[in-house]
């Protein structure tokens, strides 16, 4: 993996030194036209733009575009300026990024970023540097736990909050012993431990807690372990091409006829053309599914579909309500970036009609949302209830919730 | 663990030792008998996935689809041979090591404009994607025992390849001592051009037959690349027998070590990997091991 991200290490460098010039060139446009005038927002973007990540990226980017199209191109009445830099979704490099865009480019607003290693970096600069933060995708806990701080947003969702609901869901089903497998790694054990807390709160028990080595796609030798403990069902989070293996490998082992697998929303999301009959019949949960049955979901895809020619994601919905976010807040204050207070409470108070049904923000400033139950049927995750209304993360540890 | 646990325990070993091997034999022929520390390798290894992908994708059929790419893989080896690897013979692993490692950049923006980053998977044809029951929960797919099969296969005919016909003669001798052989009047660069064309040949091969069950992704051959180096080393540089041994041996550790001891499964191969320098530090097989 380390070989793959320094691939685009040059590349990306050239393109940070390109657009720390643009910004440059655009700060100084303010000063000179500031007479009779306002001066521009600069909103941040801290998204990978290449490598494993760009897709998500790219949706989250051009889906902020679409919103802020929509809204005139500008916030509170003052034009925006984006500022894009390449996170390459390399936590090393975040600190660098963040302050290339706090320090460097003064932005106004900083939105970002797919990863969550990249996102503990960024936020902690944030919190000391005060500037108002939105998180578009990454789910680590700690951004609206211990992390959390009053210019910190979360628009997407906590790895918590995804993956609690389905554990009482799971009981409700009748499915009391449960095999759960991920990868050993941070976002894997959070997802895990979210479900597990939900499952056994509800009576239900985790019989063994399997954890492949990180990124390793060789599971026979799990299957093999899962077959001898013949549990209700199996609970599961993989992502992208582990995600696919997975799948994949559960039903070629036969497993998938007798055991049925559960999983975090991720498991089938973005991977379903790629996983093929194998994901048939999966449980997940999220926060969102493409074919939800709701207006403004059908309106929001035609018109992303209209403008990029691609289909609409996840991830796009959250860039989506990250740019609304910012929109609704500024119109409150006029555009008046020095009013921080007002400003803040003004996007604590935002109320979203999104892509992904209504939500709001809870106390830690992450999104209190439906989680919904999907099922793949016909290579769509189909939304087949409602797992839990409105989920709060509990924001522990968080001084301002 | 119960007896038939262990005994299909034994079985995924021996299935992921034979598809290492598949990976680690093409390496150890470059590696031993060329000299050349190849990191380029995993990128033939992609190269094998994504054209089996590609070319299933667009004829509908699997073996269609390696009847094709296989050609094209070995003519792919020749080429990056003739065209690069053939300059560094002479020079030391460093050079070798920073080629390489180009042709791994090379190879992988040439992958992202090609076939983009997304996650791919490859339906086998009906015939052979049946599997077969082992207890009443578990059943083995089909093609996977087809795979260990011919990797069975692969290994006798390069052991006959190598120990038994002129050729194979010709490379032992081009391996040993490079100069000596050109004296006598063998052309060793067209059979160094010759075994890099099978290495990568064999690599693409291995690329081909795991994409079904592993899925094609971006920076597949990285993740195969280090493995591999870690079963020729085991094994002895150069020796197929090593690479065979070592792929089974790793195959082992790592299915007993993710059931065993999970929380240091990623550690298990690398841990056997030291024992094994530290009792041979050749290798199993290697040239020269006491």
């Amino acid at each position: 993996m380390t070989i793959m991200q320094r691939t685009y290490s040059r590349r990306a460098f050239l393109r940070h030194t390109a657009a720390t010039g643009l910004g440059a060139a655009a700060a100084f446009a303010p000063a000179r036209f500031a007479i009779g005038q306002q001066a521009k927002v600069k909103v941040g973007l801290l998204l990978p733009f290449t490598g494993t990540y760009a897709a998500l990226g790219h949706n989250i980017t051009d889906a902020m575009k679409l919103a802020f199209a929509t809204a005139g191109n500008k916030l509170g009445g003052r034009e925006i300026v984006l500022v894009q830099v390449d996170s390459e979704a390399d936590p090393a490099k975040a600190p660098a990024n963040t302050n290339k865009l706090i320090v460097g480019e003064k932005v106004d607003f900083l939105t970002g970023p797919v990863h969550s290693g990249v996102a503990m970096a960024m936020v902690k600069i944030a919190r000391e540097e005060g500037t108002i933060t939105v998180v578009s995708n990454a789910g680590a806990n700690a951004v609206t736990r211990e992390m959390c701080g009053s210019n910190i947003f979360r628009t997407s969702f906590s790895n918590w909050q995804a993956c609690y609901p389905m554990g009482p869901e799971m009981v409700r089903r009748g499915l009391k012993r449960v095999v759960s497998v991920t990868w050993n790694y941070a976002a894997g054990k959070e997802m895990i431990g979210a479900f597990r807390e939900g499952f056994e709160k509800s009576g239900g028990t985790v019989v063994k807690e399997i954890l492949v080595p990180f990124p390793n796609v060789e599971f026979q030798a799990n299957l093999t372990e899962i077959a001898a403990l013949k549990p209700d069902a199996v609970y599961a989070f993989f992502a992208g091409a582990g995600a696919v293996k997975f799948v994949k490998d559960y039903a070629e082992s036969g497993l998938k006829a007798h055991i049925p697998l559960y999983g975090a929303g991720f498991l089938t999301d973005g991977t379903l053309p790629a996983q093929g009959a194998a994901a048939e019949g999966v449980f997940t949960t999220l926060h969102y599914a493409d074919s939800l049955d709701l207006a403004i979901n059908r309106q929001f895809r035609a018109a992303f579909k209209q403008a990029t020619g691609r289909e609409a994601d996840v991830y796009a919905v959250q860039g989506y309500d990250t740019a609304e976010l910012l929109i609704q807040g500024m119109a409150k204050v006029q555009g008046d970036t020095k009013a921080t207070k007002a400003l803040v409470a003004a996007m604590e108070a935002t109320q979203f009609d999104s892509p992904r049904g209504r939500w709001t923000f809870s106390r830690s400033h992450n999104p209190v949302q439906d989680i919904y139950l999907r099922e793949v049927k016909n290579g769509d995750n189909a939304v087949i209830g409602i797992a839990q209304k409105a989920v709060a993360d509990p924001g522990t540890g968080c001084g301002i919730a | 663990m119960d007896p038939t646990s262990i005994a299909i325990q034994l079985l995924n070993s021996v299935q992921y030792g034979f598809l290492l091997f598949l990976v680690a034999a093409g390496l150890t022929l470059i590696f031993g008998i060329l000299g050349v520390i190849n990191l380029a390798h995993g990128s033939f290894y992609m190269v094998g996935a994504y054209l089996a992908y590609w070319f299933s994708a667009t004829t509908g059929n699997f073996f269609v689809a390696l009847a094709l790419a296989l050609p094209i893989a070995a003519m792919l080896g020749f080429a990056v041979e003739r065209l690069a690897i053939s300059y560094l013979y002479s020079r030391d692993h460093l050079h070798q090591v920073l080629l390489t490692y180009g042709l791994i950049l090379i190879f992988n923006e040439l992958q992202r404009i090609l076939w983009g980053n997304d996650v791919h998977g490859i339906v086998l044809p009906a015939a052979i994607a049946g599997t077969v029951p082992l207890t009443e929960l578990q059943s083995y797919p089909v093609y996977r025992l087809g795979i260990s099969a011919f990797c069975i296969a692969v290994a006798a005919a390069m052991y006959v390849a190598i120990n038994a016909t002129r050729i194979g003669m010709m490379i032992r001798a081009g391996a040993s001592n490079r100069e000596m052989v050109q004296l006598l009047g063998i052309d060793v660069g067209r059979l160094f051009a010759l075994v890099f064309s099978v290495g990568a040949a064999l690599t693409a091969l291995a690329g081909m037959l795991s994409a079904p069950i592993s899925s094609v992704y971006p920076g597949m051959g990285e993740s195969i690349l280090i493995i591999s180096f870690v079963v020729v080393v085991i094994g002895g540089i150069g020796s197929i027998k090593g690479a065979l041994l070592g792929s089974m041996l790793i195959g082992l550790a790592d299915t007993f070590g993710k059931v065993l001891v999970p929380e240091a499964a990623g550690m298990v191969v690398y841990a056997l990997m030291a024992l094994v320098l530290l009792w041979r530090p050749r290798g199993l097989f290697g040239a020269g091991a006491a």
